[in-house]
């Protein structure tokens, strides 16, 4: 099933015009909303200085130079190794959840998707507050048996943090492949004397590839992209915080720091291409739907404690950071000690009254964002796996390295491209907020695009030729056949592009234009840009989380409620 | 196509919306003055309640950036100007936008204000900007931290050069933060480019990290990860005023410079961008700098007849007239040569130059229980190696490195030629002097 050799496809029919036209106008979406405003940013890259002609002498530097190349290899590895991390945190929660009856899994989903939303400044704070070289853990260690570990030291603390913060795209990529998978695949190696572990690896596992090489490319590109986590943790030996250093510093209209974001986006959409290779030759999809997927077994006694001790044990350490920014908000002082020194609620009474407009603007432009982004995701994804049009893939590659640009830079190019537009009455289109829901939306089309992409690879075509053979038309066939069959992957999509929407800060500064247009995450930078605000920052960081949680959660039910609907009919 | 009906009506459901808010927009109070500012809220939020108290009608709107930010923003935006007021710390960012043609002079009327404070012009000579606050660089620390690990009271820059300070010590990068480049700027200044580098160096020996935001540095001293933090005093004294156990320093070499307020060019409501420069400047809004959460410097010296007794007045204080004068024009002229250089000769090459630091601790202690004259010599030697800069003073100011950097119309040096030459220097000279430090270890043992 696994390594069904490409010819034996079915063959595709060629494009149709109404493909033609859908392909044509994501392209022009892409090309006006992302390359144009990135291209009047990065061209300076391939500028000399001064005189503006074109060179490529920018790029022979960046490769003589050791600090770059020390730099690209540092990303490399620790891209790699978060991966690595990530997959082990991630892997026990999926399987357990969706493989077994496991009370509360929603919860757990819901749970483990957490560490994605970690609020811009405060998410910081909180944990070296927690993990920090002077953090709780550290402090108590030191108390209690004299030394202390450096979580947070250097590329390690790098991994460390990456990790737990990006471990939730493969969990929620994975979760909705395996949820996939159909039961009879299982059946038939169970009959055939696979068990345990075996079926796992050569059952389970490979038919799920999809989902987790979906999730762990993103994980992959995210790190190797991130400059908030390095910066935080004052390693600056990588690429993207060279990039970003260099890009908002006054007075250097250097072309360095463009060089390194093509630099970055070439690298990230190699990766993208490398992964896709990875699965090419080789065909996912299973006829069969309609199982609800893996058979959920029944743990004994003895594989229940494990199996939640597991599970409590991935939560305890992914969770402490947002756990660190709920004792912050209530904290009045916490400073060099394990536990604050005393507890107050006066931080929420200060955001009480002005959050309730951060809140609205963040579900706006958050909920169309996401809504924006599986539209594209799953127009391309249909484009690049069922049609032969020419070029398909670029509209992918073009897409993904949207990952690999950063805020900064796009919301540069968006003040170059749009604010020059006006509207009738004088105010520039740059400065209303669909700019921003705009470029949150470009930002997190990549998540949305790779959770879509997964879905669709899971299914057989076979299914659509079905319904094209019983008379229904190509939309009609994508609107009752694919698209409901896509539904948990799009959740996926959604619910990831969504909650990272909502605490997206860096386009975001760029764009605001009033206090009135702000969304939570720009009303948390004002607040933690002093002593005084950083109470109130963490309690507003709390709210963001709270309200993305509690989205996150709603969306899990909607899943579990259509897996059973469908299990049921079976 | 579905998928293209729902795009189509996205589309439209956009334009939509996007009409709807023209319109509000449209509506919006005639009295709305804009400003771009990287101050806090709890800066700007008493602040904007007590201007607009004084001026009913006119809404005040905070845009908030950081300095880098902002300056980008008000350059990107220039062709259809929304912004009335530019207001920050650091005066370089002014004459970023003095330069870029972006400011509007003007002459405040208020009155009580004088012309200098220390050394330093509290307006732009010519107009562009004003001061509106003072603000001095110092050193600030965690008390409970600086108890734990027995830190000794840092008193002036080179205390933070001693061993008891190793991996203690925390600073923003200058190319990051306006006020640090100030900071090291009046290094540099007060001790004279070879000495002042070398002190720079010998206290980044001790640094556990450079932020690359001013405000990290405060955070982390407030948090208990960095015990010591070089800073600006506002950022001690309002965590003072917020209750976290830390305190602040002015050493012998510093200066007090002024935050600014400035009318950005072709301002929407040029009146109510004036009215709020008046209103700054006024006894009532030099007031409102007292209030506990922005604890600044006020520039008129009859406001602080209000503050309290422990309150900091540059204009009395015996401390602040030692202090020295400040050359703007010199700071302005090498800017990107003291940033670039403090980035590749430290912030890249900190590990290297930690080594080798700690190791010279170890000599310095060895030698303190058995003097050792060679031991000494080839400890100097490595101090000398660490200190060697590749540009003197005359060459940072030069038109050809400057060109390097701003991009002249001469064929010099390349920027990215010139930084890799510097980090190669003081790779070298790091490696080198770690042989020699180690020498001397081994012979002061």
């Amino acid at each position: 099933m696994t390594a069904v050799p490409a010819l034996s496809r079915p063959k595709r029919m060629s494009a149709t015009p109404g493909q033609i036209a859908l392909a044509l106008a994501i392209a022009a979406f892409l090309l006006f909303f992302l390359v144009l405003p990135v291209a009047t940013v990065i061209y300076v890259a391939f500028t000399e200085k001064g005189t503006n002609s074109f060179t490529l002498i920018n790029f022979y530097d960046f490769f003589r130079t050791e600090l770059f190349i020390r730099s690209f290899w540092n990303s490399v590895y620790v891209s790699a190794m978060s991966v690595v991390w990530a997959s082990v945190f991630a892997l026990p929660l999926a399987y357990l959840t969706t493989r077994f009856v496991f009370r509360g899994a929603a919860i757990v989903q819901t749970l483990g998707f957490l560490p994605l939303i970690m609020p811009p400044f405060v998410g910081a704070v909180a944990m070296q507050l927690f993990f920090g070289r002077n953090g709780s853990i550290n402090l108590l260690l030191d108390d209690w048996f004299g030394f202390k570990i450096g979580f947070m030291e250097g590329l390690n603390g790098v991994i460390f943090v990456q990790s737990v913060h990006y471990f939730p795209f493969i969990l929620i990529n994975l979760s909705a492949a395996l949820r996939n998978i159909d039961r009879a695949m299982e059946e038939a190696a169970q009959n055939l004397g696979s068990s345990g572990f075996r079926l796992f690896r050569r059952i389970v596992f490979p038919l799920a590839m999809p989902g987790y090489l979906a999730g762990a490319s993103l994980v992959f590109v995210k790190v190797f992209d991130d400059l908030a986590t390095p910066l935080l943790l004052n390693v600056k030996d990588m690429l993207a915080p060279q990039a970003y250093l260099r890009v908002t510093s006054i007075g250097i209209a250097d072309p360095m720091g463009y060089v390194i974001a093509v630099v970055l986006i070439v690298a990230s959409v190699v990766a993208m291409w490398l992964s896709a290779l990875a699965l090419k030759g080789r065909d996912y999809a299973t006829t069969q739907r309609g199982g609800g997927g893996l058979a959920k077994r029944v743990m004994s006694p003895t594989e229940a404690i494990f199996g939640y001790g597991v599970v409590i044990l991935i939560l305890a350490l992914v969770l402490a950071p947002h756990l660190g920014l709920l004792l912050l908000s209530f904290a009045t002082i916490w400073s060099y000690s394990p536990l604050p020194d005393a507890f107050t609620v006066a931080h929420y009474a200060r955001v009480f009254g002005e959050s309730s407009i951060y809140i609205k603007n963040t579900l706006i432009y958050a909920s169309l964002a996401g809504g924006i982004d599986i539209v594209l995701g799953v127009a391309i994804a249909y484009l690049v796996l069922r049609t032969k049009l020419v070029g398909r893939e670029w509209l992918d590659w073009t897409a993904s390295a949207a990952l690999a640009i950063p805020g900064v830079v796009l919301g540069i190019g968006y003040l170059r491209t749009f604010y020059g537009i006006t509207l009738p009455d004088g105010t520039p289109l740059a400065s209303l907020w669909i700019t921003i829901v705009l470029a949150l939306a470009i930002r997190r089309l990549p998540y949305a695009l790779r959770a879509c992409h997964a879905a669709l690879q899971q299914i057989s075509v076979s299914l659509e030729e079905a319904a094209e053979n019983l008379g229904a038309t190509k939309s009609r066939t994508v609107r009752r056949v694919v698209v409901p069959l896509m539904a948990g992957g799009i959740l996926a999509g959604f619910v990831t592009s969504f909650s990272t929407a909502a605490v997206e800060l860096s386009a975001t500064l760029m764009l605001v234009q009033s206090n009135s247009d702000a969304p939570l995450a720009y009303g948390l930078y004002v607040f933690m840009q002093s002593a005084a605000g950083r109470g109130p920052g963490a309690a507003l960081g709390v709210v963001a989380v709270i309200l993305v949680a509690a989205c996150t959660f709603l969306s899990h039910l909607i899943i579990e409620r259509s897996q059973k609907a469908k299990g049921m009919g079976h | 196509m579905v998928n293209r009906r729902v795009a189509l009506a996205t589309a439209l459901g956009l334009s939509l919306s996007t009409s709807f808010t023209t319109i509000a927009l449209a509506q919006a109070p005639a009295g709305k003055v804009t400003v771009v500012t990287s101050f806090s809220k709890d800066v700007t939020d008493p602040i904007k309640k007590a201007f607009e108290k004084a001026a009913p009608g006119v809404t005040l709107e905070v845009q908030n950036r950081n300095t880098n930010a902002g300056v980008k923003y008000v350059e990107e935006t220039k062709a259809n100007n929304q912004v009335d007021l530019f207001w920050a710390s650091a005066p370089d960012a002014f004459e970023v936008l003095k330069g870029k043609k972006l400011l509007t002079p003007y002459k405040p009327k208020a009155a009580g204000i004088p012309e200098k404070i220390g050394s330093y012009p509290i307006n732009d000579p010519q107009g562009f900007y004003f001061g509106f606050a003072a603000s001095g660089y110092g050193i600030m620390w965690n008390d409970r931290y600086a108890k734990a690990n027995k830190l000794p009271e840092p008193k002036d820059w080179q205390d933070l050069a001693k061993p008891a300070f190793y991996d203690h010590v925390s600073i923003a990068s200058p190319a990051r933060s306006g006020t640090t480049h100030l900071t090291v700027e009046t290094i540099l200044q007060g001790e004279g480019w070879e000495k002042g580098w070398r002190t720079l160096k010998e206290m980044s020996g001790n640094f556990r990290s450079i932020t690359e935001r001013s405000f990290g540095v405060p955070e982390a001293v407030n948090s208990g990860q960095v015990g010591v933090g070089i800073v600006i005093d506002f950022f001690a004294f309002s965590a003072q005023a917020s209750g976290f156990p830390v305190k602040f320093v002015y050493p012998t070499v510093t200066t007090v410079v002024p935050a600014n307020v400035g009318i950005i060019a072709n301002p929407p409501n040029k009146a109510a961008a004036e009215a709020f420069v008046e209103f700054l400047l006024s006894p009532a809004g030099q007031e409102v700098l007292l209030d506990p959460g922005i604890r600044r410097l006020p520039v008129n010296p009859a406001v602080y007849a209000k503050a309290g007794a422990d309150y900091p007045n540059p204009f009395t204080d015996p401390r602040f007239q030692k202090m020295i004068g400040f050359d703007v024009d010199k700071s302005e002229a090498r800017t990107a040569v003291v940033d670039t250089l403090f980035d590749q000769l430290i912030s890249f090459q900190l590990d290297a130059l930690k080594g080798v630091t700690k190791t010279l601790h170890e000599v310095d202690a060895a030698l303190a229980k058995k003097p050792n004259a060679q031991a000494k010599a080839a400890a100097d030697e490595a101090r000398n190696l660490i200190a060697s800069m590749p540009v003197n003073e005359a060459q940072a100011a030069s038109a050809e490195l400057r060109g390097a950097f701003t991009g002249g119309k001469e064929k010099g040096a390349r920027q990215a030629e010139l930084e890799s030459q510097w980090a190669n220097a003081a790779r070298e000279n790091y490696a080198k002097a770690k042989t020699k430090a180690e020498e001397a270890l081994k012979l002061a043992r």
